[in-house]
C-alpha cells in the first residue's frame, strides 16, 4: 500500500506492507530511531508518539493507519542542533529532563517526553498528582520516576525539588 | 608562630562530589543516542528464534527445510547445522575456594540438541531478509518432542526420585557450601532465645525497558567483525569470540553502545544469541541482527531470587546476637554459567552491620526447569539482608526490646574497622568490611522518619481512628567495587579537550559525566571538556564489565590514576616551557600558569602541540603527546552500607499498601557526584518496591511461565512508587584513593525485608508474620486470613 504521511513536518511517500506497524515504520523505514520499543504490547509507554498532536503508542498502530496523517516524534521536539554541550536548542522539557536529572539510561525517555507534551499542553500547572498519574502510562526501570516528576514541576516553573539533605 | 594555612588550591569547575548535569543527556534526549537495535546496515538480515515451548523434554527432530524455502528466508540452522561451533557456553565464575564445595558446572548451549530444559530455549534460528519473515518462517519448522515431568519446585527437585535437568547428573544438584564462623553450636547452648523460621523468596524479571539485542558485520576486506551488542561486558565478549570463530582478538571489535537498562542480566556472557548472530554473520557475509521482543525476555533473559531459607538466630537476653545459622535452597534454573556469585551474596551478606561472632551457613543449588538464574540488581544480597533483618525483628518481638534498638545494640563499631567476617565472599577475597559507621546512620534515619514521635504519638493516634499505619526500619551492607580490575586512558588534545576512554560500558548510570568528573578534578578542566568513550573495545580492550556496583569504585580509580599521571606530564612540560619550577605552577581552567602570575601561562592545547612535534629532536626516553594509560585493582571489594525506614498504611479491607513516606541514609563512602547517586538510589528503591509488591514470576507445576507480559507482569508505575528522603553519609574506603565506595545496587538490596516489617507493624496484633517476599495484595490478603483463621482458633 503507499502511504503518504508528514513527520516531524516532512511529508514521506511508501509502499509499505499493511502489516508494518508504526514504530518499525518510523524507525527502521524512516530512519528515526529515536522512537523506541520495549514491549510491542501497549504497555511500556518508549515508542509513544504524536499523532495529530495527541500521544499515541506506534507499536499499536499500523504504518498504514498514520495515511494523511501529522506524526511528531522525539525528533522533532527541538531541531538538536545542540552538541554534548550547553547551548539551548533543547525544548523546555528536554532541558528540564537534564537539569532535574529525569533520565537515566534513556531508553523510555522520548516515549516520556512525548506523552508530556500534550499533557502540558492541557494541563500547563499539573500537581504531582496529576503528574504521576499522567506517567503512569510510561514504565521506566531506572528512576523510580521521582526526577521525572521534579523535571516537569521544574518545566512548569514550580520551586526546584526540595534541596538535599546536609550531608553528615 | 604557626603560618595561615595556604589558600584552597582552586577547583575545577564541575569537579568531584558536585551536582553536576550529565554530559550524556542531549543525546538521550535528542533521540540521537545509538542503542543497538538503531544500528542501520546496507543488506542487513534479521534472525528469529523457535524456542521451546517445553519446560522439559527429549528433542526428537527438528526440521527446518520449509522454513529454508520460504520467500526472504537466506537461512535456518538448528544445533545440527552447526557443527564444531556447537559447543556449551563458558564457566564464567569459578566457585570460590570454599573447603568441602562441590560444583557442578552446567552450562547453556547455543541450540538445544537432544534435550529441552527451559521453556523459551532456543532450539532453531532464522534468518531472513526482515523480522517479520523470519517471524512467519518460524511456523515453518517442525519439532517432535517428548514432554518429560518438570522439575519446577525447590525441595521437590532434591527427592531421589525427581526427574534429572541434567541426565549425566546423580541429581538436580548444583552446588552445596558450607561457610562456617565460630561455634554456632556452643553460641546456640547458651542462648536465651532461639528464634526460627522458614523464609521464602521468589522471582522477578530484571525488566531493563531495552530489550536485548545484538548485531554484527563481517567486512570481508578489513577482516574484521563487528558486534553491537547491549552487554555490559563488551571485552570479554570480544575475546570469547575471537576465540570462538578463530578470530584475533584484534580482528573483533564489540561495541556496547547506549544500553537501554542493564541491572545484572546483560553482564551473563554468551547468550546463545550472542553467539549464533556473529556466527551468522561471517558465514552469510552480510550483517545480522536480531532484537529480543518483550515475550523472549521474559523467558531468555536471566532472572533471579528464587530461595528457601531455614534460618535460626541465638539470641542473649539483651537482644545481643550469639550466632545465626542458617541453610538455603537457591534455584539456579536449568544452567549455571554464573557460577555460585548470587548464594555466596545471600551467604555474606546475611551478616549485615552487625557483630556475629559465630556463624554457620550451608547452602544447596539445584537446577530446575526455569529460565538461567544470574544476578540481578542485588544479586542474592536482598535474601540476606531480608533473613536477618526478619530475624532480628522477631526476636525483638519476642525479647520486649524495641526493633531498632536490638539492631543498635549489635552494629558494629567503628573501631572494629577493617573487621573480618572470617568467610569468603564471591571475589574470592575473604569477607573483610573496609571501613564504616553504622551507628549515626541509624540514628539519621530515625530522625528523619521520625520514630520515636511515629511509634509514642502518631501510630497510637491513627490506630485510635481505625487506620493501620506501620513504620519500618532496616540495616543492611552491600559488598561492591570487587576486582579483578578496570583501566583507562587519558589523553588531552590539542584542542584542550581531553579524552578519556575506559573498558566499561555504560546502561545509565552516568559513566560519560562521573568519569568526566573524576578527570576534569585532576585536569583542571571543565566537565564538558572531557569527551568520554566507554564499551567499545576498539578505544580501549582491558578490563571486565559493568556489575558489582563497581564502576565508580573501579574503572573511577583507573580514570583517576590516568589523570593523575597526565597531569604530572603537563606540569612537567610546562615547568619546561615556563621555566618554573613544577610547585610554583597552577593547572586550572584549561592551562597552567605560574602561581605568580594568573594571568599568564599556555593552555593545555598548546601543551598536548609541544608533546607531539613534527621535527626536530626530544630528549631520549620522551613518550608522545599527553597521555596516559592506568589501571586499578582492589585488593578486595568496598562495603558500603545504610539503612532504609518507611511508614505505610495498609487498607484491611484490599490488601493494598500505600507508602506514605520513605527515607534512606546511606554511606557510599566519598560521593562523586549526588544527583546521581540519589538517581541511583531512587530506581533501586523503586526496583525493590517492585520485588515486595508487585512484580513475582508465576511458574506452573509444569514449570510453565504464567505472566510472561507487562500486562499480567507488574512494574511498578509512578503512582506506586514514593518520593524518597536521602541523605548522604561519607566514610572513605582506605582501598581506593578517592574513598568511593559502589552505590548501584543498594536501593534495592533491603526494600523486601522493610516492606514486610512496616506491613506486620502496620497490621499490629494480628499474629500476622512475613517470612516471603514477593507479596502481592492478593497474597498479603490471603496472609492476613490466615492469621485471622489462627488467632480464632487460638482464643
Amino acid at each position: 500500500m503507499t502511504l503518504v504521511v508528514t513527520v516531524n513536518g516532512v511529508r514521506h511517500e511508501r509502499a509499505v506492507e499493511p502489516r508494518l506497524l508504526l514504530s518499525d515504520f518510523l524507525r527502521h523505514e524512516l530512519g528515526l530511531t529515536g522512537t523506541h520499543v520495549g514491549c510491542e504490547h501497549g504497555v511500556c509507554g518508549a515508542c509513544t508518539v504524536l499523532v495529530e498532536g495527541e500521544a499515541v503508542r506506534s507499536c499499536l498502530m499500523f504504518a498504514v493507519q498514520v495515511d494523511g496523517h501529522d506524526v511528531t516524534t522525539v525528533e522533532g521536539l527541538s531541531d538538536g542542533s545542540e552538541g554534548g554541550g550547553g547551548g539551548d536548542a533543547l525544548h523546555p522539557l528536554q532541558a528540564a529532563f537534564r537539569e532535574a536529572h529525569g533520565l537515566q539510561c534513556g531508553f523510555c525517555t522520548p516515549g516520556v517526553l512525548m506523552t508530556l507534551v500534550p499533557f502540558l499542553r492541557e494541563h500547563p500547572d499539573p500537581d504531582e498528582r496529576a503528574i504521576r498519574e499522567a506517567l503512569s502510562g510510561n514504565l521506566c526501570r531506572c528512576t523510580g520516576y521521582q526526577n521525572i516528576v521534579a523535571a516537569v514541576r521544574l518545566v512548569c516553573g514550580a520551586p526546584a525539588p526540595a534541596p538535599p539533605s546536609p550531608r553528615a | 608562630m604557626v603560618p595561615p594555612p595556604p589558600p584552597p588550591p582552586p577547583r575545577a569547575r564541575s569537579g568531584i562530589g558536585e551536582r553536576v548535569r550529565r554530559n550524556e543527556d542531549a543525546r538521550l534526549l535528542t533521540g540521537r543516542a545509538l542503542f543497538v537495535d538503531d544500528v542501520r546496515l546496507d543488506g542487513l538480515l534479521h534472525v528469529a528464534f523457535l524456542r521451546s515451548q517445553h519446560a522439559h523434554a527429549r528433542l526428537t527432530s527438528v526440521d527446518a527445510s520449509a522454513a529454508r524455502g520460504r520467500p526472504g528466508v537466506v537461512a535456518a540452522y538448528t544445533a545440527a547445522d552447526l557443527g564444531d561451533y556447537w559447543r556449551p557456553g563458558p564457566l564464567l565464575v569459578p566457585p570460590p575456594p570454599i573447603a568441602g564445595l562441590v560444583f557442578n558446572a552446567c552450562t547453556q548451549v547455543p541450540l538445544a540438541k537432544d534435550k529441552l530444559r527451559h521453556v523459551g530455549e532456543p532450539i532453531a534460528m532464522v534468518v531472513a531478509e526482515s523480522r517479520y519473515l523470519a517471524e512467519d518462517a518460524l511456523d515453518d519448522i517442525v519439532v517432535e518432542a517428548d514432554s518429560l515431568p518438570a522439575v519446577v519446585d525447590l525441595e521437590a527437585a532434591l527427592a531421589p526420585e525427581a526427574p534429572r535437568v541434567h541426565e549425566h547428573l546423580s541429581s538436580n544438584l548444583a552446588a552445596h557450601a558450607v561457610q562456617r564462623k565460630g561455634d554456632y553450636a556452643r553460641a546456640k547452648a547458651r542462648a536465651h532465645a532461639v528464634i526460627e523460621r522458614r523464609f521464602r523468596y521468589d522471582r522477578g524479571a530484571s525488566a531493563a525497558i531495552e530489550n536485548r539485542a545484538v548485531a554484527a558485520h563481517w567486512d570481508p576486506r578489513a577482516e574484521e567483525l563487528t558486534v553491537w551488542d547491549t552487554t555490559q561486558a563488551p571485552i570479554p565478549i570480544r575475546n570469547g569470540l575471537a576465540q570462538l570463530l578463530g578470530l584475533l582478538e584484534s580482528q573483533v571489535r564489540v561495541v556496547a553502545p547506549f544500553v537501554g537498562g542493564g541491572f545484572g542480566p546483560k553482564i551473563m556472557m554468551f547468550y546463545p544469541e550472542e553467539v549464533l548472530v556473529p556466527w551468522a554473520a561471517v558465514r552469510l557475509g552480510r550483517p545480522v541482527k536480531w532484537t529480543e521482543d518483550r515475550q523472549e525476555n521474559f523467558f531468555a533473559t536471566t532472572q533471579e531470587r528464587g530461595q528457601i531459607h531455614d534460618a535460626e538466630l541465638a539470641v542473649a537476653q539483651d537482644g545481643k546476637i550469639l550466632g545465626v545459622k542458617d541453610v538455603f535452597l537457591h534455584d539456579t534454573g536449568a544452567y549455571d554459567p554464573y557460577g555460585l556469585t548470587v548464594p555466596i551474596n545471600s551467604q555474606c551478606t546475611l551478616l549485615g552491620p552487625y557483630d556475629i561472632p559465630s556463624y554457620e551457613s550451608e547452602f544447596t543449588a539445584v537446577f530446575t526447569n526455569k529460565t538461567i538464574v544470574t544476578p540481578v540488581r542485588g544479586a542474592g544480597r536482598q535474601h540476606g539482608v531480608f533473613v536477618i533483618e526478619r530475624l532480628l525483628d522477631f526476636a525483638a518481638k519476642q525479647l520486649g526490646i524495641d526493633r531498632t534498638e536490638i539492631r543498635r545494640r549489635n552494629l558494629l563499631r567503628p573501631d572494629q574497622f577493617p573487621f573480618n567476617n572470617e568467610i569468603l565472599f564471591q571475589d574470592s577475597a575473604p569477607l573483610t568490611y573496609d571501613s564504616g559507621d553504622y551507628e549515626p546512620a541509624l540514628d539519621e534515619a530515625l530522625q528523619a522518619i521520625d520514630y520515636a514521635r511515629f511509634v509514642r504519638e502518631e501510630q497510637p493516634r491513627l490506630r485510635a481512628g481505625g487506620r493501620h499505619v506501620g513504620i519500618g526500619v532496616v540495616c543492611y551492607v552491600e559488598g561492591t567495587g570487587i576486582g579483578p580490575y578496570e583501566g583507562a586512558r587519558v589523553t588531552v588534545e590539542p584542542s584542550g579537550r581531553v579524552r578519556l576512554a575506559t573498558g566499561v560500558g555504560t546502561q545509565g548510570q552516568g559513566h560519560f559525566t562521573v568519569f568526566a568528573q573524576i578527570v576534569a578534578e585532576v585536569l583542571g578542566v571543565d566537565v564538558t571538556d572531557v569527551h568520554v568513550i566507554t564499551g567499545d573495545t576498539r578505544e580501549f580492550h582491558w578490563g571486565t564489565g559493568t556489575f558489582a556496583s563497581r564502576g565508580a569504585v573501579v574503572a573511577g580509580s583507573a580514570c583517576h590514576a590516568a589523570a593523575v599521571a597526565v597531569r604530572a606530564k603537563v606540569l612537567e612540560l610546562a615547568s619546561r616551557e615556563l621555566e618554573a619550577a613544577p610547585a610554583d605552577l597552577v593547572l586550572a581552567g584549561g592551562r597552567v600558569h605560574l602561581r605568580s602570575n594568573p594571568g599568564g601561562g599556555i593552555t593545555l592545547g598548546s601543551l598536548a602541540l609541544k608533546a607531539n612535534p613534527l621535527r626536530g629532536a626530544v630528549r631520549p626516553g620522551t613518550e608522545p603527546g599527553l597521555e596516559a594509560t592506568a589501571y586499578f585493582g582492589p585488593d578486595r571489594g568496598s562495603t558500603a552500607n545504610g539503612v532504609h525506614a518507611m511508614v505505610v498504611e495498609v487498607d484491611p479491607e484490599t490488601a493494598q499498601v500505600e507508602i506514605k513516606r520513605y527515607v534512606v541514609v546511606h554511606d557510599c563512602g566519598r560521593v562523586i557526584n549526588p544527583m546521581l547517586v540519589e538517581g541511583q538510589i531512587h530506581g533501586g528503591v523503586a526496583h525493590g518496591i517492585g520485588n515486595a509488591f508487585y512484580e513475582q514470576l508465576v511458574y506452573d507445576d509444569e514449570g510453565q511461565l504464567l505472566n510472561a507480559s507487562f500486562m499480567d507482569y507488574l512494574l511498578p508505575t509512578a503512582t506506586d512508587v514514593p518520593s524518597v528522603d536521602i541523605t548522604h553519609r561519607e566514610t572513605p574506603s582506605p582501598l581506593n584513593p578517592m574513598g568511593v565506595k559502589g552505590v548501584g545496587e543498594a536501593g534495592a538490596i533491603p526494600t523486601g525485608a522493610l516492606f514486610a516489617q512496616a506491613v506486620e507493624d502496620a497490621l499490629g496484633d494480628s499474629g500476622l508474620e512475613i517470612c516471603e517476599i514477593p507479596l502481592s495484595p492478593n497474597r498479603l490478603f490471603e496472609l492476613m486470613s490466615a492469621a485471622r483463621t489462627r488467632g480464632v482458633r487460638s482464643r
